[in-house]
């Protein structure tokens, strides 16, 4: 129970971390809320949060969720915006590796459980599998009502008309609905939730999801979860129906025309490439035998090859 | 329209309920350790009516006006409203969803400093459109022609419909919360000092356009002030206070031109001639 204890699972050294880092009882009460949260679909279960050994914003609450269900058998895959490269995927991947000696991959369809920031894989889940988001802010209603006590009441009495003020606002201001990110749901017509900072785009991915979904707020020390096949309904105005991004162009290495697009710059000459945020994705189609417009431009090779992505949110 | 029951607000728990009433108030206090903020208080309102509670600084009249509109639980005492469904019902005695959703679909408040009653960084169409967004409303095209609607009715310019009230004038501001408030149609309105902070010319107005608003829509008003001459426009009956009690009340004009109770008349006779 103590924190370092002699584990035998496979490959880990003697004397070291307890399996997933965190003790036992830690797990055992985060897996408690994380029962209360599948229970009520898209309520916020407040956890004892602990210190984790990255800062707030690097995905502290979804690494103790993912410790707190990952088991030895299991394989884990950690994307950040989509790709399984970047520094912040790269290191929750090892972390979990080091502490846990579980198998990793990069392959969205080999994973059990899949750690993301910011994106649901382009590939459809299935109902073996975890998708663990981590979340900065979990309460959908933080900017229009600040006082804790009163959003808690807001949502027992699930008195959410308020939150179409902010697409008013989006309305009135813009033309148009112009929230991209966080844009808040409804889940199984009852609980107000912020998927997250996903983008919009992969808002109808979480509607009746194969998979579970667990959300997990370091800061805020929040969990909340959605059941798989549960309805995720996004807010929208009757004459302003919910819509997702499009681009007009295609993924220039894999020539996807359906999947989230990054624009990427390449110099300083205005040179740019759109290309699919989902690395595995992107590169599975490239194994199949697709291309894209630049595929064959030595400029792309960096975006497509093992190096990481500079990618920059379109 | 106005139906005037005169005379005092005497206890009158023995009488039959006027199936007309829309709010009684019955002998309530509240304390504060020994101290009565409001002692005794008993009165009934009718649809309609205007109600102005007048009386000096500390005299207890905001905590009566926060106890009536479900804001402050009294110590003692009963505050019975008409509900459209249920009758009279003591207002505390609701859960508090049903309460919470009365106080912003059957009733207004309408603060004295407009910061209270305001959204400062919501564009004042989404500040009026707030209401009906919370009764259900999901379709932008209504809202927002009930915006411009109201816009117009409390005289706001329709283009400054998207800028938001903390860059409108006192003036503005108070009459943008009058017509978030009573977008949804309201039966009962709760003011405290309405017109407090105003100039005199804009105080003029606005009461001359609450006057009217709260005449056509035939919506009750309860109204707190220290000022006479907005007692004496805007409320058909007046109750005095001091110290927490309801020294004198009755029909505005009897109580101003014929104010029996000293301290009415001190009040009366402290107002400058000009």
């Amino acid at each position: 129970m103590s924190g370092k204890t002699t584990t035998s699972s496979g490959g880990v050294e003697a004397e070291t971390y307890n399996f997933a880092y965190l003790d036992e009882q830690t797990k055992r009460m985060i897996r408690r809320c994380i029962l209360k949260a599948v229970a009520l679909p898209g309520y916020q279960v407040e956890f004892g949060g602990r210190e984790m050994p990255l800062p707030y914003g690097w995905g502290t609450g979804g690494i103790q969720v993912t410790a707190a269900v990952i088991g030895a058998d299991d394989t884990l895959k950690v994307i950040d915006q989509g790709s399984d490269d970047t520094t912040n995927a790269v290191n929750i991947r090892r972390f979990f590796a080091r502490t846990t000696g579980v198998a990793t991959t990069e392959a969205t369809d080999a994973a059990t459980i899949i750690q993301t920031r910011h994106r649901i894989p382009e590939a459809t889940l299935r109902d073996s599998q975890i998708l663990v988001y981590q979340v900065p802010q979990p309460e959908p209603l933080t900017f229009l009502e600040p006082r804790k006590e009163e959003t808690r009441k807001i949502h027992a009495y699930a008195e959410y008309g308020v939150m179409h003020l902010k697409l008013y606002e989006d309305v009135a201001r813009f033309g148009r609905i112009a929230s991209t990110y966080a844009y808040p749901v409804m889940v199984n017509e009852r609980y107000l939730m912020s998927p997250s900072p996903i983008p919009k785009f992969d808002n109808p991915k979480m509607d009746a999801m194969p998979a579970l979904q667990l959300f997990g707020a370091g800061r805020e020390k929040r969990i909340y979860a959605v059941p798989p096949w549960t309805t995720v309904r996004s807010l929208d105005f009757d004459d302003h129906p919910f819509d997702i991004e499009t681009w007009e162009e295609a993924c220039a290495l894999c020539g996807a025309g359906e999947s989230y697009l990054d624009e990427v710059i390449l110099d300083d000459q205005g040179g740019k490439m759109f290309v699919c945020s989902d690395s595995d994705f992107c590169q599975r189609r490239r194994e199949a035998g697709h291309t894209g417009a630049m595929s064959d431009d030595p400029r792309a090779a960096v975006i497509g090859g093992d190096a990481a992505p500079e990618s920059a949110a379109s | 329209m106005s139906r005037l029951i005169g005379g005092a607000a005497a206890p009158e728990s023995a009488t039959p309920v006027d199936p007309d009433l829309l709010l009684r108030v019955t002998a309530l206090d509240k304390r504060y350790g020994d101290f009565f903020a409001c002692r005794d208080i008993s009165f009934d309102l009718y649809p309609g009516e205007i109600l102005g509670i007048v009386g000096e600084s500390g005299s207890g009249k905001t905590t009566l006006l926060n106890c009536l509109s479900g804001r402050l639980e009294p110590s003692s005492g009963r505050i019975e409203y008409a509900t459209r469904t249920h009758g009279l019902t003591d207002i505390f005695e609701l859960s508090e969803p049903e309460r919470r959703l009365l106080m912003r679909t059957d009733w207004g408040v309408v603060h004295q400093n407009p910061r209270d009653g305001l959204r400062l960084d919501i564009t004042a169409g989404g500040n009026i459109g707030e209401r009906l967004m919370m009764v259900g409303a999901r379709h932008y095209g209504e809202i927002r022609h009930a915006a411009e609607d109201w816009m117009g009715r409390v005289e706001l310019d329709l283009a400054r419909i998207d800028d938001a009230p903390k860059t409108f004038s006192g003036g503005m501001q108070q009459r943008l919360q009058i017509a978030r408030n009573l977008v949804s149609a309201p039966r009962l309105v709760f003011m405290d000092e309405p017109t407090g902070g105003l100039d005199v010319s804009v105080q003029a107005r606005l009461l001359d356009l609450l006057r009217g608003l709260v005449r056509d829509m035939g919506v009750a008003a309860v109204i707190v002030t220290h000022d006479l001459a907005v007692a004496r426009l805007l409320a058909d009956r007046l109750m005095v206070m001091r110290r927490g009690t309801v020294v004198e009340a009755g029909l505005t004009d009897q109580v101003l031109d014929d104010p029996h109770h000293p301290y009415t008349q001190l009040l009366v006779s402290s107002v400058l001639q000009v």
